[in-house]
């Protein structure tokens, strides 16, 4: 975390010291920094903080796609006469435990067209979210896709 | 190029806004309406700042767009699950298409008050 924080000071710096105050600019200075520290390694120690970099881009870059995708699927639900969706509430286990990483996980699948989460259970073991599109012969499918989303997750918090 | 670029954007916004409101109006229970408003609403008007932003192309701009997506991301998911889980609660049918309802037997009449041993915070 305080890495992190050195690394926004320094592209901070690099703004202030080119003169060229745009969005564009800020990230080449983050990108330069993040190479500059990375290289300090050696003095100041290994951290977890320069892999987890790639982890939260690869994320975020997983997380747009996915939305991107989910979007199509209910936008062409909504303008073709038929209904295609198979709704349904699925419970499913939670392995994370912390309240931070419950709203998380909750808050992401929420923000995906196609699924919402309802309700977590008292003792935090299960969330239930109500879903479009649920195959009717193998639910446990869709509980799968939905746990690998949550490993994801735990990939880029732990 | 930048304008080809934030007017795409922009058409994108607008359409992904257009299907939202023809979901409300056409999807047959309230959480499914849920799915249609608040994702294509949010990716919509996520769209529409960030048209806004290559528009104009400034620092000022960009980051109220930013700061604007941002919001949007943090509140519609929280407004969703709110809205769904209270309709849930207080027992709005579901679509009779659905196929399948794990929650159901966590709460006895579909009412306001959930079974013993299952109380909410």
């Amino acid at each position: 975390m305080t890495i992190f924080l050195w690394n926004i000071l320094l592209a901070l710096a690099w703004l202030a010291l080119t003169g060229v105050f745009t969005p564009g600019n800020l990230v080449v200075g983050f990108g330069l920094s993040y190479v500059i520290l990375r290289f300090a390694q050696y003095a100041i120690g290994p951290s977890p903080y320069f892999g987890k970099v790639f982890d939260v881009i690869r994320f975020i870059l997983f997380f747009l796609y996915e939305l991107i995708a989910s979007s199509l699927r209910v936008a062409h639900d909504v303008l073709t006469p038929t209904h295609y969706m198979r709704p349904g509430v699925i419970a499913i286990p939670l392995e994370i435990e912390s309240d931070e990483e419950i709203t998380l996980v909750a808050n992401l699948i929420s923000l995906t067209p196609g699924t919402l989460s309802l309700d977590v259970s008292a003792d935090r073991r299960t969330l239930y979210i109500h879903a479009m599109y649920v195959d009717e012969e193998d639910i446990d499918a869709f509980r799968q896709k939905i746990k690998r989303f949550e490993r994801k997750v735990l990939e880029v918090t732990r | 190029m930048s304008g080809v670029f934030s007017s795409v954007l922009m058409l994108l916004g607008a359409a992904f806004m257009l299907v939202a409101a023809i979901g409300v109006f056409r999807m047959p229970d309230l959480l499914t309406r849920m799915h249609a408003s608040t994702k294509a609403g949010a990716l919509g008007g996520g769209l529409l700042l960030l048209a806004v932003a290559v528009h104009f192309g400034e620092l000022g701009i960009t980051s109220r767009a930013v700061a604007g997506v941002a919001f949007v991301i943090l509140t519609a998911p929280v407004a969703a699950h709110m809205i769904g889980r209270a309709a849930y609660l207080t027992g709005v049918p579901l679509w009779e298409g659905t196929i399948v309802d794990e929650l159901r037997e966590r709460y006895s009449t579909r009412s306001r008050t959930p079974n013993p041993g299952t109380t909410q915070d």
